[in-house]
């Protein structure tokens, strides 16, 4: 009887001590080199899983930081401070002041400044209305009115304002994107959060349409063209563009806009130029 | 007479066909200027062939396109061209057309031409006539037909269907092409069958049309291989799978295209134009619209040239009969809204329908399950379903549903007790559907 016990547990002994052994080389031989800087780079990320990166949730974009797919700016939610300590785990230097982007609705024209064509029946719903004839609006590139962007939005940064366009909060927006592809005319831009001057028209008709359908379109008249002293703002097709990278938000072009398609925030600094 | 076949499912909407059923077709004074767009029918867009101030003739071809399936477009009038620019297109958006001012001569183009009895024109002679002279399906889908007569190898095809049924409301101008012009069907449909190299045609009129019934069938005597078949008064009995299902009792796979099941359709006046394209030579530069609607003085046919504004077509019956509310080019079921009476008549547009109010200006409410939309799908779906899948974003889903297999008859609409907008979501999943497909493949 005590001889079963003692062979049994010899025997267990001695597999039990054969297989830890087979495991431990295992696990040496086989070991699996994970790069310690994405799991550092995971905990720093807001941890929203927006995807508004382009990948994956938050460890697909670390996962792409550290094998040189994205870069260390590459999140959009966690703006400049985010990008300071990814660049710090992966010890480069961040280039440029990377200023936190949001949302811009770049069209002005509302119920009380833009023509209706015509009364829209059906879902609410912007792509919808654009699949009607291009819905209601007399402008074939203003604001359909109807929220797509709004009910894209994940973190309830945009609300429809009492003109029937919609209005983004800058401080809850954190640039994911997703109402920039919900916009079935293209309107928003993720812009530079320090920029305040901005033209608020997509329309690339000429500039007695634009009068005809709305009274705050760009009508391509060049005349923010000529004031710019720092060469930030170009009229192509008859629509005024702002080059933000060269934009002093000097405010001169806004402030010669004839149908006001150019605005000037509140908030924006005091510039010194010579132009004011 | 016979009760009639049909399919299952469908609706039966009030035809208010009385308005214009008993009008003989009028000839409409060619406008002062016409707007040709470049693209009237399902496939590659036509370059133009003109440049602004060029002259050309009656039947002049202007445009086309080198691809297989498109269709060219002509002069509908003699003219100068005065333009070539972008404006809008009756079934939405905005396409490139070529401008002419009418000169009045009626000058004719030298290219048209008899092109001889149909007996000595073999089956390629017919096709090249029917793709020449720009032929589309005029049922509203325009298809070009000279596709359609070419089947791939594999493909046998044994039966023309020739359709008739105009099962939308209001619209009545392939009844009266039938109780006017019921030879010129039957001879082209002899047309298309030589193209197809078949013998058997059936050709289906719904039983609200006792007249076209009696015209055609006394047309189709001595013409063996022709039938007349009475069908059931239902919407959408004109549906291209369903007019099949009622007439042979054969599905249409799903995802499959007639051919599959050796069949092809095509509409009265479709085989009229290629007719008119061997007899005279004259290409597709007119087509009857039935001007209807409570809305309108005159409700009537109206024999006119494409490109003929919207609101040339509604003055020439009369005008308004007070302030319109809705303009719908095509049938009230499946036709579009229209915001803009400048938009040109183009080759698939069956009529022109004015009302003074609004038929569906209801909120929609809450879908209450009562099944209706199922019962009356004619391609049985769940459109509740679908519409639902497609309002929140989730197309693989709808796709999984059949959403693809949606032929956009609008019954669900109709019948829905709570007003919702099932076929408009439907439709707009479907075009999501498909530009993220055309995404992936280029």
């Amino acid at each position: 009887m005590a001889n079963t016990v003692i062979v049994s547990l010899v025997s267990m002994g001695a597999m039990g001590a054969l297989f830890g052994a087979g495991l431990a080389w295992a696990s040496r031989k086989f070991a699996v080199e994970s790069d310690s800087r994405i799991d550092d780079i995971e905990a720093v990320l807001p941890g929203a899983n927006c995807g508004g990166c382009g990948y994956p949730g938050c460890r697909g974009f670390a996962e792409a930081v550290v094998t040189g797919k994205a870069s260390v700016d590459g999140c959009p939610v966690g703006g400049s401070g985010v990008a300071a300590e990814v660049a710090k785990i992966m010890g480069v230097e961040l280039e440029g002041g990377c200023e936190r982007l949001v949302a811009l609705v770049r069209c002005a024209g509302g119920r009380a400044e833009a023509k209706e064509r015509a009364e829209y029946v059906g879902i609410d719903d912007c792509r919808a209305a654009e699949v009607v004839a291009g819905g209601s609006k007399g402008c074939e590139y203003g604001c359909l009115g109807l929220a797509s962007c709004v009910k894209a939005c994940p973190f309830d940064a945009i609300a429809m304002g009492p003109n029937g366009l919609p209005v983004v909060d800058k401080a809850a927006c954190t640039a994911c994107g997703r109402c920039v592809v919900a916009c079935p005319r293209d309107l928003i831009a993720l812009v530079p959060c320090n920029m305040y001057v901005h033209v608020l028209c997509r329309s690339y008709d000429r500039g007695k349409e634009v009068r005809d359908n709305c009274q705050v379109g760009c009508i391509g008249c060049k005349a923010c063209e000529r004031v710019c002293e720092d060469d930030a703002i170009h009229v192509t097709d008859f629509l005024a563009e702002i080059d933000y990278t060269k934009c002093t938000n000097c405010g001169a072009c806004a402030a010669k806009c004839p149908t006001k398609a150019i605005i000037i925030e509140d908030g924006a600094p005091k510039v010194t130029s010579a132009a004011s | 007479m016979s009760k009639g076949r049909t399919f299952r499912g469908g609706i039966h909407p009030i035809g208010h066909k009385e308005l214009s059923a008993t009008k003989a077709i009028k000839v409409m004074t060619p406008p002062a200027e016409v707007i040709i767009p470049l693209k009237q029918h399902v496939g590659a867009c036509c370059k133009p062939l003109v440049k602004k101030g060029d002259i050309v003739n009656k039947g002049q071809k202007i445009g086309d396109a080198d691809a297989f399936v498109s269709a060219p477009i002509h002069a509908p009038v003699s003219g100068v061209v005065k333009a070539i620019e972008s404006c809008w297109h009756p079934a939405g958006g905005k396409v490139q057309a070529i401008v002419i001012e009418n000169d009045n001569e009626e000058r004719l183009d030298p290219s048209i031409t008899p092109k001889g009895e149909l007996d000595q024109l073999d089956a390629d002679a017919i096709k090249t006539i029917v793709r020449e002279a720009g032929i589309v399906g005029l049922g509203g889908a325009t298809f070009p037909t000279h596709v359609k007569l070419a089947p791939p190898p594999d493909k046998r095809i044994q039966t023309l269907i020739i359709n008739g049924c105009e099962c939308e409301p209001y619209l009545t101008c392939d009844h009266r092409l039938m109780v006017e012009h019921p030879d010129r069907i039957i001879d082209g449909t002899r047309a298309l069958l030589k193209a197809l190299g078949i013998s058997k045609a059936i050709i289906g009129i719904e039983l609200n049309k006792p007249d076209a019934i009696e015209a055609m069938q006394r047309a189709a005597v001595g013409h063996a291989g022709i039938e007349i078949v009475p069908l059931k008064l239902k919407y959408p009995q004109g549906a291209e799978r369903q007019l099949i299902t009622a007439i042979t009792g054969k599905e249409v796979p799903a995802g499959g295209l007639p051919m599959d099941i050796g069949i092809v359709v095509n509409n009265v006046g479709t085989a009229a134009a290629i007719q008119t394209a061997i007899q005279t030579g004259m290409p597709l530069i007119e087509r009857i619209v039935t001007v209807s609607g409570e809305g309108v003085k005159e409700p009537q046919n109206l024999l006119v040239r494409v490109g003929s504004r919207c609101s040339d077509v509604l003055e020439a019956a009369g005008g308004f009969t007070g302030t319109p509310k809705q303009v719908i080019i095509g049938g009230p079921l499946t036709g579009t809204t229209q915001f803009d009476l400048s938009v040109p008549v183009t080759k698939c547009t069956s009529g022109i329908l004015v009302f003074n109010q609004l038929k569906t200006a209801r909120e929609p409410d809450p879908c209450i399950r009562c099944g209706r939309c199922v019962d009356v799908c004619p391609a049985f779906l769940v459109p509740t379903t679908i519409a639902r899948y497609v309002d929140g974003g989730k197309l693989n889903e709808a796709v999984r549903w059949g959403l693809l297999n949606c032929i956009e008859c609008g019954s669900c609409s109709y019948v829905c007790p709570a007003n919702r907008f099932l076929v408009q979501s439907i439709k707009l999943g479907k075009q999501e559907v498909q530009a993220e497909r055309h995404k992936k493949t280029s």
